[in-house]
């Protein structure tokens, strides 16, 4: 009420204000006059919201038509499927009945209190069969009007015209043969060539604001996913980056793609609004290049995780774990005692049934073949022992399996090309304080799968991290105490030992936390990162020997280019200062960098695999300098003409500076006398005290000459 | 050389000022008393007592006689240099930020901070010859130069005629030194992202160069030529306030410096200061940098501070320089020989 409302309306009543005392008024309660309170108003909002809304009734269809009699048993039968699927709101339930003949007409209505209720009430007992001849039909109050909207007659969908798509493998054309890398900092996400001849990066697509939360190459390279809160977008092309297909999920968290990039998943969770229940998780599989969905996962998070003390806040990720090989054949989820591992032609489980395995806790699938390695731990306080099993599928026959006794805890590494796999085991010591680990090397590619163990030097060293070498046979650990553990280099294959693991040799005390192999193998990284400050160590594993030591200082990622040749450094955001990325030699020789604030993320675009044969890669590898003349030859004239650009534009520099300087020395100049008068007519400029400077240097030749009277004393 | 180390501030430094002939170093800091050094091996000459705050900022007279200081205890004093006595205070009702005498040493500019219903604002006042003589009339004030934001370095341009200022609003302007007009000012696109913290001029007063927070330096031209150093420092024309060059440091700059005798810049500055504890010592990155004045390239650096560096002064001479730190110390440097002859 506006003030002079009140005002008017006091004086009508005959109310003198400046005798009220205001504080003094109590209202009875509940009563307020018809004054709303603001707050109120808010309440009232949200509740007319709900009330006219639909979204929270469904419509239950093909129920058996009953006469007045037995209308009560059939609504509490109703009452019992759906209270269990939600809270149905009182007198939710209406069942019509035709008024001439008393007996139902075999549909109702029930309203619940949400309508995630009510969604879910219908996806669940959509086809429930209450007998055989009444199979219920459920659907959506809201949808009727759409439902009901559906023209009679069929039209054909009209064909659009085949337009030829873009060459979206331009970029492996390049004819420096450089390789993309992406980046995102500040609002902008940039893709850029890395130049190393050049020592700088060429830009490629910049655009601000172009993900909401992060971007994400297919393994293969072909694209770049950006995500949006209406779902995600992949971009790719010839020249530009143009947006090739999008994905609808509204608030999307995390993509994943299938390893041949046939498929993306997508996965979006919502927390619950009481702390107490599960998050509902939704995830949903895409055919990239037609953008259809082939299937959506709905539930809480529970049914996406084992539930262990890490799994509370949402399912680890990827949910869905793609088997190796470019088939995108199979794809396995974890949950609970069961492994479901489904099949994409029908993007159903295989034989419509899960594998049942009690307690298991992870799976893990051969990057190459359809065999799935997984572990289930100790149970009844170790009278069953642990076990790693390899399953292969789709005919689910148990390969090998092998019991381990005494077990803490397991990790599975596989190997790049699915030669090997090793089982990190860590087993408890005798009194069950403490634990040690050792090692399980399972060779897949041999009759019966050999199985050995393999223990460190010295026991009681923590792993701290291990690492295969891509396509190779070796591997590196990392093992020992910090601030200084030791590196070790094991091969699975020597010529003298044959099928023997070996050790190739320890280099003791680093300063490594993380192991990066390249990934043409025979190079490594052993990186300090976090505590270490971003210690660098360029290793050749062939001869044992460092290449370089060096330093980025305050480093968080480390990516190698795909093919081998750099290696990008990158403080990201997580520091204040010095964000940005470095590029690196596969020697450790810096080439350049590249400061830029807010750096996010970095990630090199991956390659294809390459189409030569392993012999042909070989031949290469042997021949290199008939190969690499011509490159080198390239590299001298870049260098060439960058020394020459570079000189040139120092000259540049250096004349514009002079130009300047030239002007401000005639201005000077000129303003001597007017700087005179204000000091009082005081000339001491500095022409003056330029003289007075030579005069010094007269005094520093003295200096010369006590000098000289040293060498005669000796 | 090894650097002198120059322990008699208790507090951290915040500026640093060499007389005309080099001899004399003057340091102010956040404890109450600006001191006196030798150039030339660090000794203490002497103090400055009176203040009773934080000491912002400081000039000396060209005859080495008047020394000027600007304090957070709302006042700016000049004092005799010879003796230490305090020959004037001027008072405001707000911390004198920055302090500077004119060519020929009869007006001092002096701004002050904005402070509680006050805001920031720019005060010339005459410096008489005599100090019997002297007076706290202002020549000119500009009120609300910058609004609520904190002007942190005015200085005068050529011949007395502008008055150039920077400050928390990154925008650096220049003012009619007579009538309190504003000439010109920087465009926000092309100028410093944010706060500027310290402004040098060259020796011919022919550019400048800032320093700010947004780890550039840069130099421009009013006189003609400006050299500007932000948190990039960046070089500026002190006539037309062109923007010259960019540096970039990657950490915010607190201060900045030009050779007068090479082309060098060098600028200082590091993680904010409350920072310093929570990250590794070298995360720092507490360093004297050095970079070409004319190819903008970084030349070498000078470690040594374990806080972030608040001022930096070059001797006139350009065989010296002297840097002070938040960590209370103040380091003095003299180049070796191979200083000289650096080729890039």
């Amino acid at each position: 009420m506006a003030e002079l409302d009140i005002d008017t309306r006091a004086a009508k009543l005959g109310i003198d204000w400046s005798q009220v005392n205001l504080d003094s008024i109590q209202l009875p309660p509940g009563e307020n006059f018809g004054i709303e309170s603001d707050d109120e108003g808010v309440y009232h909002n949200d509740q007319l919201e709900f009330d006219t809304g639909f979204g929270n009734i469904i419509v239950v269809d093909n129920l058996p038509v009953v006469p007045k009699t037995k209308f009560e048993k059939l609504e509490n039968v109703l009452k019992k499927i759906y209270s269990q699927l939600g809270v149905i709101k009182e007198k939710g339930l209406w069942m019509p009945v035709d008024s001439n003949t008393g007996m139902t007409l075999g549909y109702c209505f029930i309203e619940f209190n949400t309508p995630q209720e009510a969604q879910n009430a219908k996806e669940k007992t959509h086809g429930y069969k209450l007998d055989k001849s009444h199979i219920f039909a459920v659907n959506m109050f809201d949808d009727f009007d759409r439902l009901m909207n559906v023209k009679e007659e069929w039209e054909a969908p009209q064909t659009k015209p085949y337009v030829p798509g873009e060459n979206l493998q331009k970029w492996l054309t390049d004819e420096k043969a450089r390789d993309q890398l992406v980046t995102r900092s500040g609002p902008d996400t940039e893709v850029f060539w890395n130049d190393a001849r050049q020592k700088n990066t060429e830009l490629v697509h910049k655009r601000p604001y172009w993900t909401e939360s992060y971007v994400q190459w297919s393994p293969l390279g072909t694209y770049l996913v950006t995500l949006h809160k209406q779902g995600a977008a992949v971009w790719g092309g010839a020249d530009t980056f143009t947006r090739l297909m999008r994905y609808q999920h509204n608030m999307v968290k995390l993509v994943d793609f299938s390893p041949g990039e046939k498929y993306l998943v997508t996965y979006h969770s919502q927390e619950p609004s009481n702390p107490r229940d599960a998050s509902k998780v939704e995830i949903k599989v895409f055919d990239v290049r037609t953008g259809r969905m082939m299937r959506d996962f709905k539930g809480s998070a529970d049914e996406f995780s084992i539930g262990g003390p890490g799994g509370v806040a949402g399912a680890s990720w990827p949910v869905f774990r793609w088997a190796g090989g470019k088939d995108d054949k199979y794809f396995a989820k974890l949950s609970k005692n069961t492994i479901s591992v489904y099949e994409t032609e029908t993007f159903g489980l295989i034989d419509k049934k899960s594998i049942k395995v009690d307690n298991v806790v992870d799976i893990c699938w051969s990057p190459t073949d359809s065999i799935l390695s997984l572990f289930v731990p100790e149970q009844g306080g170790g009278n069953q022992p642990a076990k790693v099993a390899l399953v292969q599928i789709p005919s689910k026959v148990e390969l090998r399996q092998k019991n381990l006794f005494s077990v803490s805890d397991c990790k599975m590494y596989w190997q790049s090309s699915g030669e090997y796999l090793a089982v990190k085991v860590d087993r408890y010591t005798k009194t069950k304080k403490s634990t040690y680990s050792g090692f399980e090397l399972f060779r897949i590619k041999e009759r019966d799968i050999p199985i050995e163990v393999l223990e460190l030097d010295n026991k009681n060293d923590k792993i701290i991290a291990f690492a295969w070498e891509p396509k190779g046979h070796r591997f590196a650990v990392i093992h020992g105490d910090q601030p200084r553990p030791d590196v070790s280099f094991y091969t699975m294959k020597t010529t003298q030992h044959g099928g023997r693991v070996t050790k190739l040799g320890t280099l003791k005390a680093k300063q490594a936390n993380a192991l990066f192999w390249s990934p043409t193998g025979k190079y490594i990284i052993l990186a300090g990162l976090k505590n270490f400050n971003g210690q660098l160590e360029f290793f050749n594993v062939d001869e044992l020997e460092t290449m370089a030591t060096t330093e980025h200082f305050m480093a968080t990622d480390i990516e190698w280019d795909p093919t081998g040749r750099y290696v990008a450094t990158a403080v990201t955001s997580v520091h204040e200062m010095e964000n940005g990325f470095t590029i690196w030699s596969f020697n450790g020789k810096l080439l350049y960098r590249n400061l830029k604030d807010h750096f996010f993320q970095l990630a090199w675009r991956p390659r294809p695999p390459s189409f030569l044969s392993p012999e042909k890669e070989e031949e290469i590898a042997k021949n290199l300098k008939k190969y690499s003349k011509k490159y080198e030859l390239e590299d001298q004239d870049v260098s060439l003409l960058l020394s020459e650009q570079d000189r040139e534009k120092r000259k540049a520099l250096k004349e514009e500076w002079e130009k300047w300087v030239k002007q401000w020395k005639s201005l000077h100049e000129e303003e001597k006398l007017a700087r005179q008068s204000l000091r009082d007519g005081e000339i001491s400029d500095e022409e003056e005290e330029e003289d007075e400077a030579k005069e010094v240097k007269e005094v520093e030749f003295e200096d010369v000459i006590e000098v000289t009277e040293e060498v005669v004393q000796e | 050389m090894r650097p002198i180390l120059m322990k008699g501030h208790e507090r951290p430094l915040t500026f640093l000022r060499y007389n005309r002939d080099g001899d004399m170093l003057f340091s102010c800091a956040k404890d109450h008393t600006p001191t006196l050094w030798y150039a030339d091996n660090g000794e203490r000459h002497g103090t400055y007592r009176g203040h009773n705050g934080a000491v912002w900022c400081c000039d000396v007279s060209r005859d080495s006689s008047r020394l000027i200081t600007g304090s957070a205890d709302q006042t700016a004093k000049l004092w005799d240099v010879k003796t230490g006595t305090q020959l004037f205070s001027f008072k405001f009702s707000s911390p004198a930020r920055s302090v500077d005498f004119s060519v020929g040493d009869k007006l001092a500019v002096i701004t002050t901070d904005p402070f509680m219903a006050r805001t920031s604002a720019i005060h010339v006042k005459r410096i008489a010859d005599d100090p019997q003589d002297q007076d706290g009339e202002s020549v000119l004030v500009l009120e609300n130069p910058e609004g609520r934001k904190r002007i942190n370095r005015a200085v005068w341009g050529p011949l007395n005629q502008t008055i150039v200022s920077g400050g928390e609003d990154a925008v650096l302007r220049i003012w009619d030194a007579e009538t309190g007009k504003l000439l010109k000012e920087t465009d926000k696109e092309v100028g410093h992202k944010q706060t500027i913290t310290s402004l040098c001029k060259s020796a011919d007063d022919s550019h400048f160069l800032t320093g700010s927070l947004d780890k550039t330096a840069k130099a421009c031209l009013p006189f003609l030529l400006y050299l500007l150093f932000h948190n990039p420092p960046v070089l500026w024309d002190m006539r037309t306030l062109t923007l010259i060059k960019t540096y970039t440091s990657g950490v915010p700059v607190n201060a900045v410096s030009m050779s007068p005798l090479l082309d060098h810049v060098v600028i200082g500055g590091g993680q904010d200061a409350s920072a310093v504890t929570t990250t590794d010592h070298r995360a720092g990155n507490f360093e004297a940098k050095f970079y070409d004045k004319i190819l903008q390239e970084e030349i070498g650096g000078v470690k040594g501070h374990f806080g972030p560096i608040n001022a930096l002064a070059f001797n006139p001479d350009g065989r010296s320089f002297s840097s002070g730190g938040e960590d209370g110390y103040v380091r003095l440097h003299h180049f070796d020989s191979d200083y000289f002859n650096i080729k890039i």
